[in-house]
């Protein structure tokens, strides 16, 4: 999926804009230049980074209609209106002010400028709330109802849409990853410069601003991961069993898989290494409530799949009706107590056209394609806690440095912080990862199978598309490289504007 | 929420048409220069720091341009979800091409003047200038498609199938036309953006070309008409139908005849107005071009586009997209929109932050107001391309 690819330049966006605001407003507040100066040096990579972020993003807003035609109208009633709002609320306010960012310096007041920043800041982080509030109805269908007239979903309560526990846990969590993302940039381009003994005013104070933020988003990020482990144990109990790889229901509380080796194909976790009662504390903040093993959602997805069944069946009289007076009542009775599980006779469609023909083995098999890859769940969530935590700990020295004026005597450290840079990417990727494909075999949980939401296209035509975009934004990311290198090795511009003569010399140095 | 039902569910699917013609439009009138001035930029500017100017023309509005689009996009998809996903899958290859193209945009805007070396910038300035003309000739060409019918239908299920829309079947006369009608309309634009943007060899250049697209605009406009009068078959709505019904496109049957895009019309001569403005805006900007009328230029391209736009709309109405391989799958204003709630709620929305966005976008180009000069530029303070 090219949502991978725009995933790449979205968090460095998100946290930059802010850091940007934060300079910004320092200097606004002080009048020294050095802060404005900071400023625009950030300003010029966060422009690189955000044209290819705006590009991919404009892929995606059509890759809906284009690859995945039948989900778009099966829930384009609801999952439309929050892209529509991040265009209108959000992306507007974003990409028309960040034309004066760059444009504005001597067009404007100093204050005029500090908010036409803000509003850039704002509006990206607002546009990834209305994303995630898309995304988290992906993985929370709330709100909604099937309406068998129109054969879709429909909205029946767009508050609880809005205010989505998921959407919500995984905006504060996405976006504070950003911040994590955007602050080791800025650390590692800055521990660079000092090691180089360049541009070390500048880089002193992007650290410390850097880290402190930093600090701040990457507690926030792992408080939220927590809040989200926990959601997932109210609403999706598949993936969170996947995760830690618990292919038999434990009796409370459960304990917690730290290291392992999972067999998708042996459903069995080899050399696991096993902490008790952590896993039941995480998942459920209880001793006594049990979290479900996969074997035992399993059963479930196979019993719902009957009742889809039925559903399905009973869809068809629906249908077949023609007006809604001439619905026979007891197609409605059954559609109304079976209806919810339609979807999982949806997933029976792999292997038969009418799910009512279905075998027995084909709905046990049905039932166990509920279970998402266990083995790159396992391994993208260790990987990514663990680089969360090592953040904390990166970001906390740093902080501690900054505060006590030594930032420049430690060189490995600051080796350490520039080969540091990749890593949250790698970290945010793999969060993705577990999102995604932790939500399979559903498009939307529990209501659409992916197989079933895609479009009538050839797989060449798609294929082919594919490779078209995998290239170009292959290219554009060499070139993005490039010129971020290029940039950083210039350095910042000199400005050679006087400083507001209301600061002192006497203060000059201190900071 | 009882509220949504303070409005007709069939007013609020005519008011969200006319949202979605708003969109278009708004689309075509913003980020309708910003592609015009990339098909102008390597034939009006010739020396580099010519195309700079010319870059920095559009350089810090067409971000917020282009957010036209996304925010048409995300409004068919809440509004209009069977429009949305039949006409992009349904033209697959032809959005390819366009997202292609205008992913090369906002690349080669930032990136062009990251390296003094010449051929990079040259590859840089065609790759804007297909940024520019791929999107306006297939978006002309699918609205020429529209006109003539998609081949897609609607099973049991609505699921939506193709029988063959590839790139190259879109390429047929009538759709390479529209696409012609388009790209004029738009060089046109541009160049009224260039004229009141830059001064010296550019402008008047900008001036030449403009007063020239605007007369071929109307002539193409002319012939499309003409054509679609004595070629291409309409669609019309033969049952009788709920205006307020559920959205299911199967429910009707649909006539195809020669001539019904011409019997709104007749029936409604108002909506003469459509083409009139299209042709009266293009035949002002033309004249405005030559007596230098900068601002007056501009907006009457800008009311020619609109007449231009309106009268696809007009001619249509009900219908939104047709189906020619199967009638009764096409799509209408009555039978694909989005649940009577939704339209409601994103009624809402866009009542408040519609003006929002106009109140600061017109505070964003007022203060970047004024010519974009070749000193400003070479002495590189203000400017970011």
């Amino acid at each position: 999926m090219t949502a991978l690819y725009h995933f790449l330049f979205v968090p460095l966006t998100l946290g930059l804009s802010v850091l940007l605001a934060i300079m910004e407003t320092v200097y606004v507040m002080t009048g020294r230049t050095i802060w404005r100066q900071m400023t625009k040096f950030w300003g010029a990579l966060f422009g690189i980074n955000f044209v290819v972020g705006v590009a991919t993003g404009l892929v995606m807003e059509f890759q809906f209609g284009m690859n995945w035609s039948y989900y778009s109208l099966y829930v384009g009633d609801i999952f439309g209106a929050p892209l529509a709002i991040e265009g209108l609320m959000a992306f507007f306010l974003e990409a028309t002010f960040v034309g004066l960012f760059f444009f504005g310096w001597d067009k404007l007041s100093k204050v005029g400028h500090l908010i036409a920043t803000w509003c850039v800041a704002i509006g990206s982080n607002l546009s990834a709330l209305w994303i995630l509030v898309a995304n988290g109805w992906m993985q929370n269908p709330v709100g909604a109802v099937f309406n068998p007239q129109t054969m879709r979903m429909e909205v029946a309560n767009f508050f609880d849409v809005v205010m989505n526990p998921v959407a919500q846990a995984k905006f504060v969590h996405t976006v504070s990853a950003g911040y994590v993302t955007a602050s080791i940039f800025v650390l590692g381009v800055s521990a660079w410069y000092l090691l180089k003994g360049r541009h070390t005013d500048l880089a002193r104070r992007s650290m410390t601003v850097a880290a402190s933020f930093g600090l701040a988003a990457s507690l926030s990020v792992v408080v939220l991961g927590d809040e989200s482990g926990y959601l997932a144990t109210e609403h999706q109990k598949m993936k969170l069993a996947a995760i830690e790889a618990m292919w038999e229901t434990e009796p409370a509380p459960a304990a917690f898989t730290l290291i392992g080796f999972p067999s998708q194909s042996a459903r069995e976790t080899q050399f696991a290494v096993r902490i008790p009662w952590v896993m039941g504390l995480i998942a459920t903040r209880s001793l006594d409530t049990q979290i479900p093993g996969i074997e035992e959602l399993v059963a479930q997805a196979e019993r719902r799949i009957q009742s889809g069944i039925k559903a399905f069946d009973a869809l068809q009289a629906i249908r077949a009706a023609g007006s809604t007076a001439a619905i026979p009542p007891a197609a409605k009775q059954v559609f109304e107590a079976n209806g919810h599980d339609l979807g999982y006779a949806l997933l029976l469609k792999r292997y038969v056209d009418d799910p009512r023909q279905a075998t027995a083995a084909q709905i046990s098999q049905a039932a166990w394609d509920t279970v998402p890859s266990v083995p790159t769940l396992f391994w993208s969530f260790r990987i990514m806690v663990g680089l969360g935590f090592f953040f904390i700990l990166f970001l906390a020295t740093f902080f501690v440095l900054s505060a006590r004026r030594k930032l420049d005597h430690y060189p490995l450290l600051l080796k350490l912080a520039v080969l540091a840079i990749p890593l949250p990417w790698l970290a945010a990727e793999l969060g993705w990862v577990v999102a995604e494909v932790g939500r399979q075999p559903w498009n939307i949980e529990g209501v659409l199978p992916t197989v079933a939401g895609v479009s009538s296209l050839g797989a060449t035509t798609v294929l082919a598309t594919l490779i078209g975009f995998v290239t170009i934004y292959s290219v554009l990311f060499v070139i993005e490289m490039t010129l971020m290198v290029r940039a950083i090795r210039k350095g910042p511009e000199p400005d050679d504007a006087p400083e507001a003569v209301l600061i002192p010399h006497a203060f000059a140095g201190a900071e | 929420m009882i509220l949504h039902t303070l409005i007709d569910y069939d007013t609020l699917r005519v008011i969200w048409w006319l949202l979605l013609g708003v969109l278009l439009i708004g689309f075509a009138v913003m980020d309708g220069f910003d592609l015009g001035t990339g098909m102008l930029l390597p034939f009006v500017a010739r020396t580099d720091i010519e195309r700079r100017v010319v870059i920095n023309a559009v350089g810090p509005v067409w971000e917020g341009n282009q957010v036209w689009l996304v925010t048409g996009g995300g409004a068919i998809f809440a509004a209009w979800p069977a429009l949305y996903s039949v006409s992009f899958s349904g033209f697959y290859l032809a959005m390819f091409a366009i997202l292609f193209a205008l992913i090369l945009r906002p690349v080669g805007f930032k990136y062009r003047s990251k390296r003094e070396n010449a051929a990079w910038r040259s590859a840089w300035d065609w790759a804007l200038f297909i940024g520019g003309f791929v999107p306006a000739l297939v978006m002309g060409v699918a609205v020429g498609n529209v006109l003539q019918g998609v081949p897609f239908h609607f099973n049991g299920e609505l699921r939506i199938f193709y029988d063959g829309t590839t790139l190259f079947e879109l390429l047929n006369p009538y759709g390479i036309l529209a696409g012609l009608v388009s790209v004029a309309m738009l060089v046109m634009h541009g160049a009224a953006w260039l004229v009141l943007k830059t001064e010296g060899p550019v402008a008047e250049r900008s001036r030449a070309v403009g007063s020239v697209a605007a007369l071929v605009t109307i002539v193409l406009f002319v012939l499309g008409g003409l054509w679609l009068y004595y070629g291409v078959d309409g669609y019309r709505i033969t049952s009788a139908f709920v205006v307020d019904g559920p959205s299911n496109p199967l429910a009707k049957t649909v006539e195809v005849a020669p001539r019904i895009w011409f019997a709104n019309y007749a029936a409604h001569p108002w909506m003469l107005a459509g083409p009139a403005l299209g042709l009266i805006g293009a035949a002002l900007a033309s004249l405005l071009f030559r007596v230098r009328s900068e601002v007056g230029a501009l907006l009457m391209s800008s009311l020619s586009i609109f007449g231009i736009i309106s009268t696809v709309g007009l001619s249509m109405f009900p219908i939104i997209l047709p189906s020619t391989v199967d009638p009764r799958s096409s799509l209408t204003v009555w039978d694909s929109s989005s649940s009577h709630m939704t339209l409601f709620i994103m009624l809402i929305v866009a009542l408040v932050f519609v003006p929002i966005v106009v109140a600061y976008t017109s505070f964003v180009y007022k203060v970047l107001w004024g010519k974009v000069d070749e000193r400003s530029i070479s002495d590189g303070s203000g400017h970011a391309y």
